[in-house]
């Protein structure tokens, strides 16, 4: 380290002055907010709005109509958050999944040889992404599931499923004593899979032999359970849903709410995943499916190791960002009634408690959570499927 | 290199303590000025109103708002600025209502809005006057012979979200050991959209509101009210806490309207009425007494409200009694003496 010229005073050092801006610039920064806050603080008591958290204790006393958690009129406002998150990852953990899936099945088919094939692929792709989200989920929730029965002229499948308009009724399964045991057989297989899987992996590596992993894995996963599930003597029965005064009781009820809120959610944001998964598939060199080819490697396992491993590192990033979107169109769900954390917490609790400012902070900070997690998740894994320079 | 010593640093924390405190002195002087003289001074009314309810708030085919609710934006109109048609209409869900009421985006709220403890107090707001004795009731489908609120256990149930309606709606069900699937909406019209597709049995809301989205329904005969009043439903004005002199300004306006009901002035007598020597309609009219003096306003502010809107009779009646689509019979909002629990403390 240079010893600082003794003539120069100690502000003209461009250390010091650079540390000097930044603590200036921080110390502004913290006013700014700290004078919000306060002031935020001061009109409030001056108007007698009450503020804090004791509101979470109190009794909420309205109903929600899905609730994955267990939640009565007598649970409390906390409750509630609880059951408008649970909700708001079921549709999103549910959104991720299909769109994704479909995504990559409609960009792949962009890319098809088939000609009407790929057309279809185009025509769905510029049709849904280019319509606002809220209208897709006016369209399914108003336009396409109104036009389902009532409960009494409902549409079945024996007595075992019923479909109107109040939404899709399965049987429910009631595990009974000896259940763990099946479970565990599901969970031992998996293992064995797991195992075979690697096992298969290194003697090919070792001999160029290959060995029949997804039909064993399939043989395993359904002998080994169906084995345990009879040797306990059948525990597990069904509930049916019968229709008893207004509606269906019992079984497992989809409500039309969710199921648009994930149809609009799926269809938009596959149509953009379609052109992401396009984009990374035509960013591969066509020169690595020639190669391939002269190898003699089949077509489809040109796609499945050649192409898409490495159309991945373009796709991976921009899928981050669908899938943050995702998360946050979720909360248009209040447009059409799904109870998700704007409906319920952000929008009943905060107008029966009228503490505005709580609760929209706590709805953000679920949000950026969310978002960050995710975030930091692709981040991962993008780190792990790039290209390895050795 | 550090060169910032420690004395420095203190002399920054004094100083930004004391910025601190000048800002904290800004934001004190800052509070709120009186709602009156803003709105004099302004020249225009802001009023919060519903996004569209027949015969409470709602607009016309030509654009121009009507209702009780927005009678009851009129009148402060009239009293302060002498001109009911200086007033913008801001069209609020019930969800985005008390924020707009406590930010002071609008001065008054007149939505049907349930006068409770909870907002009377926690809710830093006031209930200056209540414009319409409700209670809550439910509205099914005719074709589910459905006879009475009893019977309606598993029933799917639209219901506007943010509402103490809700609440009550619960209370209601467990009390009676039924259940319920609440399926909530954002604003009346897509609550009833949900109950005219079939999407719930069952509607619930204040039961004035409930006639007013009757006639908008495509074949109001399909629907029926059940018998059951499940609660008490005081709707009315209200303003922002701790602003007595706005207060008082939209509590008399409506006393003025109920107090010229019961003298018998009308929009259409008002100006015969001056030349009346009847000492009570002397001073309800501003000849005589206090005048406008002691709220602040210019004397003839009475005078303005009867002649502009009408007394409340006349309110009533061409919003949502007999001479509206929604025939809602006077009931427990007629005059005190005439069976009803509408009240106008003497003016003197």
């Amino acid at each position: 380290m240079t010893k600082p010229v003794k003539t120069t005073a100690w502000w003209n050092n461009a250390r010091n002055r650079a540390l000097m801006f930044q603590i200036l610039l921080g110390s502004a920064v913290f006013l700014f907010f700290f004078f919000i806050g306060n002031n935020a603080l001061h009109n409030l008591e001056q108007r007698g709005i009450t503020t804090g958290f004791a509101f979470l204790k109190q009794k909420a006393g309205f109903g929600i109509i899905q609730s994955l958690i267990p939640y009565t009129e007598a649970s409390t406002y906390a409750r509630t958050f609880v059951v408008g998150l649970v909700n708001t990852l079921l549709v999103s953990a549910m959104g991720i999944v299909c769109a994704t899936i479909l995504g990559f099945i409609i960009g792949v088919a962009r890319l098809s040889s088939n000609w009407l094939i790929s057309k279809m692929a185009a025509v769905y792709i510029e049709i849904f992404r280019n319509l606002p989200l809220l209208l897709q989920i006016f369209f399914w929730y108003f336009a396409v599931l109104r036009t389902l029965p009532s409960p009494r002229n409902s549409m079945h499948l024996g007595e075992w499923a019923f479909l109107n308009i109040r939404g899709v009724y399965i049987p429910r399964p009631i595990y009974e004593q000896g259940f763990g045991w099946v479970t565990g057989a599901i969970i031992i297989s998996i293992a064995a899979i797991v195992i075979l899987k690697r096992w298969a992996t290194k003697r090919q590596e070792n001999t160029g032999e290959q060995f029949p992993v997804l039909l064993t894995s399939l043989g395993i996963v359904t002998i080994l359970p169906t084995i345990a599930y009879f040797a306990t003597g059948t525990p597990l029965h069904w509930e049916l849903p019968q229709l008893k005064g207004f509606n269906f009781r019992g079984g497992i009820t989809v409500i039309p709410e969710l199921a648009a809120l994930l149809a609009a959610l799926t269809v938009y944001t596959a149509s953009l995943i379609a052109e992401i998964v396009r984009s990374g598939i035509l960013s591969v060199s066509h020169g690595q499916t020639e190669a391939a080819r002269a190898l003699g490697v089949r077509q489809g396992k040109i796609l499945r190791l050649v192409i898409i491993p490495q159309a991945m590192r373009v796709i991976i990033p921009q899928m981050t960002s669908q899938y943050l979107n995702l998360v946050k169109n979720s909360s248009l769900a209040a447009a059409i009634g799904y109870p998700d954390l704007v409906s319920v917490f952000a929008g009943t609790t905060l107008n029966q408690t009228g503490q505005a400012i709580e609760v929209i902070s706590m709805t953000m900070a679920v949000y950026l959570t969310i978002s960050l997690t995710i975030s930091f998740f692709m981040n991962w894994y993008n780190a792990r499927i790039l290209l390895k320079e050795r | 290199m550090l060169l910032i010593s420690k004395r420095d640093i203190l002399r920054m924390k004094k100083m930004s303590f004391i910025m601190v405190a000048v800002f904290l002195m800004i934001s004190a002087s800052l509070a709120v000025a009186g709602t009156l003289d803003e709105v004099k001074k302004r020249g225009q009314l802001v009023c919060g109103v519903s996004t569209g309810l027949p015969g409470f708030s709602a607009t016309d085919e030509k654009g121009v708002w009507k209702g009780l609710d927005v009678d009851g934006c009129k009148i402060i109109a009239a009293a302060v600025l002498g001109d009911i048609s200086k007033i913008k209409y801001v069209p609020l869900n019930s969800k985005e209502r008390f924020t707009a009421l406590q930010s002071g985006e609008i001065d008054l709220l007149v939505r049907g809005t349930t006068w409770t403890l909870h907002r009377d107090t926690a809710l830093g707001l006031n209930f200056a006057a209540t414009n319409y004795y409700d209670g809550q009731g439910f509205m099914v489908k005719k074709k589910l012979a459905v006879k009475s609120a009893k019977e309606l256990d598993g029933a799917a149930i639209c219901i506007q979200s943010g509402t103490t309606t809700e609440l009550n709606l619960a209370d209601y069900f467990t009390e009676n050991k039924m259940k319920y699937e609440a399926v909530v909406f954002d604003t009346h019209d897509q609550t009833m959209q949900g109950f005219e597709a079939g999407r719930c049995d069952v509607l619930t809301s204040d039961q004035s509101q409930l006639y007013g989205l009757r006639t908008h329904m495509k074949n109001p005969a399909e629907a029926v009210m059940l018998p059951e009043i499940i609660s008490k439903e005081p709707l009315g004005s209200v303003v922002r806490q701790g602003d007595d002199e706005w207060f008082n300004v939209v509590r008399w306006s409506f006393y003025a309207m109920l107090n010229a009901e019961e003298m018998g002035v009308t929009s259409k007598n008002v100006d015969e009425m001056k030349k009346s020597t009847n000492p009570n309609i002397r001073r309800l009219l501003g000849l005589e007494g206090d005048k406008g003096q002691s709220l602040n306003l210019p004397d003839d502010w009475s005078y303005q409200i009867i002649k502009q809107v009408g007394n409340y009779g006349e309110s009533f009646e061409r919003n949502v009694g007999m001479d509206s689509p929604l025939k809602i019979a006077r009931g427990l909002n007629a005059q005190w003496n005439k069976g009803g629990i509408q009240y106008g403390p003497p003016m003197r």
